[in-house]
C-alpha cells in the first residue's frame, strides 16, 4: 500500500512483495512461454544471439520488424510547417494525421498543427472531392492560414484523387470567400507505399516550390543562394547554417524553416511562427543557385531546380562533420564571391583543437549506426575524421546510390573490410548484428532502446525520433559547432562507460581515473 | 463563480465558438457541443449532444482510426501474439509502444509488445495484391518468434481498397499449422474514429478466440465460484494490476485481463468466468454482451477512478458474490481508507476548488470525473474523441454542475473554451499537451498518463493526487513573465 509521505508510481510501486505476488499469482493464467516454461524462453532468448539465426533473420523477405523508417506524408507535412502561416493539409484519413502530430510532437515537445479531410468509407467509394471543397473552405475559415499545403494519404493514392482538380472546384465552390482566386493550395501526391518519409519530403518540396513559383521566372537572377534543409529534426542545425551563410553576408532563402515552428518560447500560443516568407519561396526561381544540405531527401527538388530552372551553381552538400562544413563553406565562398570569414575560422580551429583533445577516446571504437541516408553520410564522416570505426552502417530507406556511396567512404578506413553497409535492413536486423559481430556503441534514435536492453551495447541519442530524452534536437549537429556538440556527446558517452565498467570497488576501479 | 454564472459563461462559450465557422461546419458543430446539466431531465445525452458522427473536415481533430482502435487498443497489448501492421510502413511506426501498455515478458522472444511488425507494402504489391506476401510474413514470424502464441493481422487502409482477402489467407495458414491467425479488416476509412476499430476487434476476439480452437497452452484452469474477469483495462502504467490486487485481496479470482498484460489463454478462458468487470465500456462492451447473450455470463461497469468511485464499485461487485465476497469488500475498503484519508488531508488543501478541463477517449472524460472530486477539484468541460449516445447519458451522471460538454472538439474548438473559461488544469494527449504548457496553463496527459501511473485503485489514487499537485503547483508555471514586463504586458 502507499504510504502518503513516500507516493511512488508503478516503477517502485510494482517492485513492493504485495504487488510481486499479485504478478506471480498471475501466471497460474498466462499461456505465454514465459509462465509455462521459462527454460524454453532463456534457450530461444540465446539462439537468437546465434549465428544461426542471424542467417535466417537476414534471409527475411516479407515482414519488416521494428522499421527505422516512416511513409511519406510525414515528410510533406515537415515542408509546410517551413513555410510561414501555412498550414499542412492531408486528404484522406484524419488517423494518419493524428498519428503525424503525435510523432513529431513526441520528438519536439511542441505542437505541430495539421489538418486532414476526414475521408471515411464512403469517401473511399465515390472519391473525396466533397471532403476537400469542405475542408480547405472550414481550414482557411477556421486558422485563417496564408497558404495550405496538401498531401495525401494512402488511401487517396489507391483511389486516384485529382488534387489540382479539387482544389480548383473548391476555390469555384467557396466563390471567395474563404479562399480567393490567388489562395496559394499546393499540393503533392505522397503514397506511403513508395519510398519514405523522405521521399514525402521531396515531393512536397518539389511540389510547393514548383507551384508558388509558376510564371515568376525573370530573365535574370539576382545573387541570392537558396538552402534546401532537407528533413532536419535538428533545430539547432537550421540556425547553425543560417549563421554560416550570414556570415558571409549572403542573400539567402531558407527554404523550408521550420526551426522556430518546432522550438516557441513559452509565452502566449500561436498557432505558426517563423517559416519561409510566401514572398520569398514564390521568387526563389530567380535565385542563382540552390544549395540542398540532403541530397537524398531532395533528389526531385534539386532536378527541377538544376534542369527546369537552370540554376547551374546548385549543389548538394552536407554540413555534418568538419569535411562536409569545409564544403559548404567553400562553396559559399565560390557563390559569393568573398573570402571565409574570420569568425569561422576560429569556430574551426576550436572544432579541431577539441577534435585533437578528445580523439583518444573516438579512436579505434566500434559504431553502429542507423537512420536517414543522408545523416548518414555526415554522421560517418564525422567517425571516420576521427578515426573510429563504423561497424555497421543500416540504411533503411536507403534510396539508389546511398549503398555505394557509403561504402566507398567506408573503404577509405583502415577498417574497411570490417565496416558493414546494411541498405534497406531494420532494427530487428541490427540486433542479431550487435550479436554476432558487436560493437562499443551505437548512434541512433529512441527505436535503439531495445537494443540497449537486449544486447548491451550503449546507445547514443543522436537520429529521429527521439522521444525519451529531451531536447537534444534544440541542438546543432551540422556546421563547426554542430560537430563540437557530437564531438561532445560521443566522447562524454564513451567516458561515461569507461566509469561504468571500471567502477567497481576494490576489483576495477584502479583505472577509475579522476582525471581523463 | 455561482452555478448561474458559470453555466451562463459556458453557454457563451459554445455560441462563440461557433461563430467561426462557414455555415455548413457551424450547424453541424452546433449539435456537439452543449453544456450539461445534472439536473435537467431533458436532455436525453449529457448536454444533448450528438456524437459518432462524421468529423468535420478540415478541422484540427484529435480523433484516430479503426486501425488505432484494432491495433492501438484492442489487440495490441494482447503480449503472447504477433500483431502485423499489415500495409504501408507508416501506421505500426507512429503507433509504436506509445500507448504504455504494459507487460511482463521477454520481448521479442515470448512477448511482442512494444515491437512493431510491419509487412511494408511497397507499389507492386498495392498494383498485385500482397496476399502473397501476408502468407510469406506468417512463415517469416513463425520460424523467427517460434514461441508466438499467434498471430493477427491488422489492415491499414489500402487492403480494403484493392480487394485483398486477408480473411482467406490466414484460413489458409491457420489450417495449416493449427495456430491461431486473425485477420482484422480494420482500414483506418472504415467509421468515423477509433471506435468501429474497437467494434470489429471485438468481434474477431468473438470469431477466432471464443470460436476458434484454441490449444489450452499449458494447464487448463480449474474454475472456481469466484472467476472474474478485467475487461477494458490496457494496462497502462499498470492499471490493471492495481486494480487487479484490489479484486483479489476482496476474495475474487481474476483469471483474465483484457487486454493490457493479457496473453490469448486468458482471453479463451474468459467465457466460464462468472462476472465480467468492465472498465473500458466503449472499447469492450460488445465482447461483454455477446458472452453474456452467448455463455450467460453477468458483466458489470466498474470505476476505479478515485476513492469515492472505487468504494462503490467494490460494494457493486460484491453484490454479485456471496456474503464472504461482500464481508472482504467491505474489509478491503477500511483497509484502505486510512492511506485515502492521509492522501486527501495533504492533497485536498492545495487542490480544492481548482478547475479543470478534459478532453479524453474511451471512458476516461466521465471517469476520472470522481477522482478530481475527491481531491476537491471541478470539473468544468468535458468531451470524447469517439463516444456514443450511450456514452454522453452515462455522463450525465457523473457530473456534479453545469459542465461544457464537446463531442470531437478540435484544436480550434478546445483552445477557444480553454481561453474562455480559463481552467487550472487542461487534461488531454500528447497532442494537445503544448498548446497549453505555451500558454502557461499546467496540463497533464490523461492518455499515458504523462509517464507516471498508474492511476487505477486506491494506490493509483495516490500518484494521481501527486501528480495534479505537481502539475498545478510548479514553480515553473510563474516564470512565464519575465520581471521587466509590467502588468497587462505579456
Amino acid at each position: 500500500m502507499q504510504e502518503v509521505e513516500n507516493i511512488v508510481n508503478g516503477q517502485k510501486l510494482f517492485q513492493r512483495p504485495e504487488y510481486k505476488d499479485v504478478l506471480k499469482a498471475k501466471k497460474e493464467f498466462e499461456g505465454g512461454m514465459g509462465a509455462v516454461n521459462p527454460e524454453k524462453v532463456a534457450e530461444v532468448a540465446e539462439w537468437t544471439k546465434s549465428w544461426d539465426y542471424r542467417e535466417k533473420n537476414l534471409a527475411r523477405e516479407a515482414i519488416t520488424v521494428n522499421p527505422a523508417k516512416a511513409c511519406q506524408p510525414l515528410g510533406a507535412v515537415m515542408v509546410a510547417l517551413g513555410f510561414e502561416n501555412t498550414m499542412p493539409y492531408v486528404h484522406g484519413s484524419h488517423g494518419c494525421v493524428a498519428y503525424f502530430r503525435s510523432y513529431f510532437t513526441r520528438h519536439f515537445k511542441e505542437p505541430t498543427p495539421c489538418v486532414s479531410d476526414s475521408m471515411t468509407e464512403d469517401a473511399a467509394v465515390f472519391g473525396g472531392l466533397v471532403n476537400m471543397k469542405d475542408g480547405l473552405k472550414n481550414c482557411a475559415a477556421l486558422y485563417k492560414p496564408e497558404q495550405i499545403m496538401v498531401s495525401t494519404t494512402c488511401m487517396a493514392e489507391v483511389i486516384g484523387d485529382d488534387l489540382f482538380a479539387f482544389a480548383t472546384a473548391a476555390k469555384e465552390e467557396d466563390g471567395g470567400e474563404h479562399l480567393p482566386e490567388d489562395f496559394p493550395i499546393t499540393y503533392a501526391h505522397t503514397p506511403s507505399f513508395v519510398g519514405s518519409h523522405i521521399t514525402g519530403y521531396d515531393n512536397m518540396m518539389h511540389g510547393a516550390i514548383s507551384q508558388l513559383t509558376e510564371g515568376n521566372k525573370k530573365d535574370t537572377k539576382t545573387d541570392r543562394i537558396n538552402i534546401i534543409p532537407g528533413f532536419e529534426t535538428y533545430i539547432g542545425s537550421i540556425r547553425s547554417v543560417k549563421n554560416i551563410v550570414e556570415s558571409f553576408g549572403a542573400d539567402y532563402i531558407m527554404l523550408g524553416d521550420h526551426s522556430d515552428q518546432w522550438d516557441m518560447p513559452a509565452g502566449d500560443y500561436d498557432m505558426f511562427a517563423g517559416g519561409t516568407k510566401l514572398e520569398d519561396a514564390k521568387d526563389c526561381i530567380n535565385s542563382k543557385a540552390t544549395i540542398s544540405l540532403q541530397k537524398y531527401s531532395t533528389v526531385k527538388t534539386m532536378k527541377l531546380v538544376t534542369k527546369r530552372w537552370k540554376q547551374k551553381d546548385s549543389a548538394n552538400l552536407n554540413p555534418i562533420g568538419l569535411k562536409g562544413t569545409d564544403e559548404f563553406v567553400m562553396k559559399l565562398a565560390e557563390l559569393t564571391g568573398n573570402d571565409v570569414p574570420e569568425n569561422l575560422k576560429t569556430e574551426r580551429g576550436r572544432l579541431v583543437d577539441a577534435m585533437q583533445d578528445s580523439y583518444p577516446y573516438m579512436h579505434g571504437k566500434k559504431f553502429a549506426i542507423w537512420g536517414d541516408p543522408d545523416f548518414l553520410v555526415g554522421m560517418v564522416s564525422f567517425l571516420l575524421e576521427m578515426g573510429a570505426e563504423p561497424t555497421h552502417v543500416l540504411c533503411h530507406n536507403a534510396p539508389k546510390g546511398w549503398e555505394d556511396e557509403m561504402r566507398a567512404m567506408l573503404d577509405t578506413s583502415p577498417a574497411a573490410s570490417e565496416c558493414h553497409v546494411w541498405a534497406g535492413k531494420d532494427l530487428w536486423h541490427m540486433r542479431s548484428l550487435l550479436f554476432t559481430e558487436p560493437v562499443d556503441f551505437m548512434i541512433g534514435n529512441s527505436y535503439g532502446k531495445e537494443l540497449m536492453r537486449d544486447t548491451g551495447t550503449p546507445l547514443i541519442y543522436i537520429g529521429f525520433p527521439i522521444f525519451d530524452r529531451h531536447h537534444l534536437h534544440r541542438y546543432s549537429i551540422s556546421g563547426y559547432d554542430g560537430a563540437l556538440n557530437l564531438l561532445t556527446w560521443i566522447t562524454n558517452k564513451v567516458l561515461d562507460q569507461l566509469d561504468e565498467e571500471t567502477k567497481g570497488i576494490a576489483s576495477t576501479d584502479y583505472f577509475f581515473d579522476l582525471v581523463r | 463563480m455561482g452555478p448561474e454564472v458559470l453555466e451562463e459563461k459556458q453557454k457563451a462559450a459554445v455560441e462563440e465558438v461557433l461563430k467561426a465557422y462557414p455555415a455548413k461546419a457551424a450547424k453541424n458543430r452546433a449539435k456537439h457541443l452543449g453544456v450539461g446539466t445534472p439536473e435537467d431531465e431533458s436532455q436525453k445525452t449529457c448536454g444533448n449532444v450528438r456524437s459518432n458522427k462524421k468529423t468535420v473536415p478540415g478541422v484540427m481533430s484529435q480523433r484516430g482510426c479503426a486501425y488505432a482502435g484494432s491495433k492501438g487498443v484492442v489487440w495490441g497489448p494482447v503480449k503472447d501474439m504477433v500483431h502485423i501492421s499489415h500495409g504501408p510502413i507508416g501506421c505500426g511506426q507512429y503507433s509504436r509502444a506509445g500507448r504504455r501498455n504494459y507487460y511482463i515478458g521477454t520481448t521479442g522472444v515470448d512477448t511482442f509488445v512494444t515491437m512493431n511488425f510491419s509487412s511494408d507494402f511497397q507499389e507492386k504489391d498495392i498494383v498485385f495484391g500482397g496476399d502473397k506476401k501476408l502468407a510469406v510474413c506468417f512463415e517469416e514470424i513463425d520460424e523467427l518468434f517460434p514461441l508466438n502464441n499467434g498471430i493477427t493481422v491488422q489492415s491499414e487502409c489500402p487492403i480494403g481498397l484493392i480487394g485483398d482477402d486477408i480473411n482467406a489467407t490466414s484460413k489458409v495458414y491457420a489450417k495449416k499449422t493449427g495456430n491461431t491467425i486473425v485477420p482484422v479488416n480494420c482500414e483506418g476509412f472504415r467509421g468515423v474514429s477509433q471506435s468501429l476499430g474497437h467494434h470489429i476487434a471485438n468481434d474477431t476476439v468473438r470469431d477466432y478466440v471464443f470460436d476458434g480452437n484454441i490449444d489450452t497452452l499449458g494447464e487448463a484452469i480449474e474454475q472456481t465460484e469466484y472467476d472474474v474477469a478485467i475487461i477494458g483495462d490496457y494496462n497502462i502504467g499498470g492499471d490493471a494490476w492495481s486494480s487487479r490486487i484490489l479484486l483479489e485481496e476482496m476474495g475474487l479470482r481474476v483469471v483474465a485481463q483484457w487486454s493490457g498484460d493479457a496473453t490469448l489463454k486468458e482471453m479463451a478462458a474468459t467465457p466460464k468466468v462468472k462476472l465480467n468487470l468492465l472498465h473500458c465500456y466503449r472499447s469492450m462492451n460488445y465482447i461483454s454482451r455477446h458472452m453474456e447473450k452467448e455463455y450467460g455470463i453477468p458483466w458489470v461497469e466498474y470505476n476505479f477512478f478515485g476513492p469515492t468511485q472505487t468504494i462503490k464499485s467494490l460494494r457493486k461487485i460484491a453484490t454479485f458474490f456471496d456474503e464472504s465476497v461482500q464481508k472482504k469488500a467491505e474489509e478491503v475498503i477500511a483497509k484502505y481508507q486510512p492511506m485515502v484519508d492521509a492522501v486527501v488531508n495533504k492533497y485536498k488543501p492545495r487542490l480544492e476548488g481548482k478547475q479543470v478541463m478534459l478532453f479524453v477517449g474511451g471512458l476516461r472524460p466521465r471517469h476520472v470525473i470522481g477522482a478530481y472530486e475527491d481531491l476537491g477539484m471541478e470539473v468544468i468541460g468535458t468531451g470524447y474523441e469517439f463516444a456514443h449516445d450511450d456514452d454522453y447519458k452515462r455522463t450525465k451522471d457523473e457530473i456534479f454542475r453545469s459542465t461544457v460538454i464537446y463531442d470531437d472538439v478540435n484544436e480550434y474548438e478546445l483552445e477557444a473554451f480553454v481561453k474562455k473559461l480559463q481552467p487550472d488544469l487542461v487534461a488531454s494527449g500528447i497532442k494537445e499537451k503544448y498548446v497549453f504548457q505555451k500558454m502557461g496553463l499546467p496540463y497533464r496527459q490523461m492518455h499515458s498518463w504523462d509517464y507516471s501511473g498508474p492511476y487505477h485503485g486506491y494506490d493509483g489514487f495516490a500518484i494521481f493526487a501527486k501528480d495534479m499537485d505537481l502539475a498545478i503547483n510548479s514553480p515553473v508555471w510563474g516564470h512565464s513573465k519575465a520581471p521587466w514586463e509590467t502588468e497587462g504586458e505579456a
